[in-house]
């Protein structure tokens, strides 16, 4: 136990020193306006970008929604295989974040762009050309691509724990594939659906470098907002620190949601479907 | 004891006269395949059924009918094909060859939710997501049944498997054995014609497993379904079905009541499986007489072959001792070891170790006589299963143990 705790400690210092300092001096500084003086005026000021906090929310959950859809039949895929192909599919699932994150993004631009391969392939086929770079769905396409890794990860790992005989046991019972799926597999995977959401959801919302490269200057996102304030033109930290205490307190909002459904999951899973 | 030695009588008597007629058909099937019953059509039966894993041959020529409404055993060690047979009825295995049918219907290629046979798996396989009560509800429900009607079930179900008032219980804080009573709820909630129950008490203790033979015994009496139940444990088999199936190597060595099958086994294998067995090298001299130990000994068997050489089995708690007179089999005592009800010993006679059980002490070291009465001898053709048991020179109690695995078998 005594063991336990002084292995601990390391953590405990960097948690405190690169966590809990850093967030009381957002909040600090949210409060506060440049002289150091206590205002509210900041947070008043971050009422003015509800549009980009509306649009970084509903892309992010287009984003999540979108990895769920198509990395969840992709987990259940993996885990149903063959223990020996598994951890090569995993792997295929990682390669992409070997790469860096900017090449990665930069790599979808070179794609997307009106005279880019994408359009390219569409001119050759006799297709009329599509705008993609700098819309919405750019944004979304590169959210997914960079953080559907961490949709199907928890989601695998959930789904691999599943008892093959409590499976058996629901299709002995009478159930088809399709009532398997919804009153046993789903229910008992909500854990990993829960902490796949959360992975992608979160920092989904916050990215800034996605939308500034695929999503041009009219897809602003909350996270641009916050770079801005820091390091851009529109240089005040104040405002800045008090947008992203605003973000967490909406990403808290929006995770106790979730675990909510969680809860309700765990114990009458059920009557969820 | 008691139990077993007037079962013996029984099964003698009936051995001379009208049983013989009766273990001459048994066999005389059991060339082409087994019935459990003979007088019942088979709820279920296996034809020619073959099943290999990853090119092993798991069964092969399997044949096996099912009488309905009986307690039928599968009994057998790790690896002999009993769980697969089970899973084959059960639809989650499907044969390389060979046809299932229910109720004389073919149903081999028919999916597990289809078939009205419910199991009850080793480790239970509850719906960790779900409470008792919606675990017992699950198959009704996938079934359309009204709430209602879920209602009523659940709790009659519930109030057979004593766990009334646990409906809201969350099955994961559940013990072993209340684990099991929800499976065996929830498998008998659906009204299965026939319920496959996969070694359902090898998790638990002791104590627990006497109670749960005592109690699904009486819920087969209650329910008349037909209970098709698979173990690797002789005693459980023995204590609670109508029927035994003995298997090894993915056949059929053995199909009999529990008294048939320890009174007369049909080979070493059996004799040796099934409870305690010396089993030794013997000659068939003519109708009732057997030549062993190198003497000569009455006995009730007969057609055989003049001077066939045959396996003599004999119980340990057979075997009388009296004192060395000359006129009995003589030994001297090797190793004696408290068992409770009696001592177990081991007497060496000319070398070769045999086992006896004894409710009175004996010195090791003493020497003493043996009598075994014409009837306690059983006299079994030679087979492929011939001098690989019955010796107990190498016996000790730990080493039994590890031949025998306890926990299931891997698949």
């Amino acid at each position: 136990m005594g063991k336990a705790k002084s292995a601990a400690f390391p953590y405990l210092v960097w948690m405190v020193i690169f966590i809990l300092v850093p967030t009381a001096l957002v909040v600090v500084f949210a409060f506060t306006d440049r002289s150091g003086c206590f205002t509210l005026k900041n947070l008043e000021g971050v009422g003015r970008y509800s549009n980009v906090f509306l649009r970084s929310i509903g892309l992010g959950a287009a984003a999540t929604a979108v990895s769920l859809a198509a990395g969840y039949p992709l987990a259940y895929r993996i885990a149903r295989t063959h223990a020996r192909r598994r951890n090569a599919l995993i792997m295929l699932v990682m390669l992409p974040m070997w790469m860096n994150f900017l090449l990665r993004t930069y790599a979808w631009m070179t794609l997307l762009e009106d005279s880019g391969i994408l359009n390219h392939i569409l001119r050759f086929l006799g297709l009329p050309a599509a705008h993609m770079i700098n819309t919405q769905g750019a944004v979304v396409l590169g959210m997914v691509y960079n953080y559907i890794p961490y949709m199907i990860l928890p989601l695998y790992s959930v789904l691999t724990k599943i008892d093959r005989s409590v499976i058996e046991a629901a299709q002995d019972l009478g159930a088809d594939g399709r009532t398997v799926f919804l009153r046993v597999t789903l229910p008992m995977s909500m854990p990993g659906v829960i902490s796949g959401v959360t992975m992608v959801f979160v920092p989904a919302v916050s990215t800034f470098i996605i939308s500034r490269m695929l999503g041009g200057g009219s897809n602003l996102l909350v996270g641009d907002l916050i770079d801005m304030q820091f390091l851009g033109s529109a240089y005040n930290p104040n405002l800045g620190s008090a947008i992203s205490l605003v973000l967490m307190v909406l990403i808290l909002i929006c995770m106790g949601i979730m675990n909510q459904f969680d809860e309700n999951g765990a114990t009458e899973g059920g009557v969820m479907v | 004891m008691g139990y077993v030695a007037s079962a013996r009588e029984r099964a003698r008597e009936n051995f001379g006269r009208a049983g013989e007629f009766l273990s001459e058909m048994r066999r005389k099937i059991h060339r082409e395949g087994g019935w459990t019953d003979l007088e019942k059509q088979p709820i279920v039966s296996l034809r020619d059924i073959a099943v290999s894993f990853d090119g092993e041959t798991v069964l092969k020529d399997f044949n096996l009918g099912i009488g309905d409404g009986a307690f039928v055993t599968l009994l057998g060690p790790s690896g002999c094909g009993k769980t697969t047979t089970l899973r084959i009825i059960g639809g989650f295995v499907r044969p390389d060859a060979g046809d299932v049918f229910f109720n004389g219907k073919k149903i081999t290629g028919l999916p597990p939710h289809k078939r009205e046979v419910n199991t009850i798996f080793q480790k239970y396989a509850l719906f960790p997501h779900l409470n008792v009560y919606d675990n017992v509800a699950f198959g009704m429900r996938v079934h359309g049944k009204s709430e209602r009607e879920v209602k009523a079930k659940v709790g009659e179900m519930l109030g057979m498997v004593n766990l009334k008032g646990f409906e809201h219980r969350n099955v994961n804080l559940l013990s072993g054995g209340q684990q099991q009573r929800v499976a065996i709820a929830r498998a008998l909630a659906n009204e299965p014609k026939v319920l496959l129950l996969d070694e359902p008490l090898g998790a638990l203790d002791l104590k627990l497993r006497k109670d749960m033979q005592v109690e699904l015994k009486k819920i087969q009496q209650q329910t008349g379904i037909t209970f098709l139940f698979v173990t690797h444990d002789q005693e459980e088999a023995l204590s609670m079905s109508d029927e035994v199936v003995v298997m090894d190597k993915g056949a059929i060595q053995q199909i009999g009541t529990p008294p048939d099958i320890y009174n007369e086994p049909k080979n070493a294998f059996v004799a040796d499986f099934i409870g305690e067995s010396n089993i030794l090298d013997g000659v068939m001299r003519e109708d009732f007489l057997v030549e062993f130990a190198g003497r000569k000994f009455r006995c009730v068997d007969r057609d055989f072959r003049r001077d066939e050489p045959v396996d003599v089995v004999i119980r340990p708690e057979d075997v009388d001792i009296v004192p060395p007179d000359g006129e009995h089999l003589a030994g001297v005592v090797r190793n004696v070891t408290f068992k409770g009800v009696f001592y177990e010993i081991i007497v060496d006679v000319q070398g070769f170790k045999w086992m006896v059980q004894t409710t009175e002490f004996e010195r090791a070291g003493a020497e003493i006589g043996l009598s075994v009465r014409p009837d306690e001898i059983h006299v079994m053709h030679k087979s492929k299963y011939s001098g690989t048991f019955g010796d107990y020179s190498t016996f000790s109690d730990e080493m039994d143990e590890d031949s025998r695995p306890a926990g299931g078998e891997a698949r």
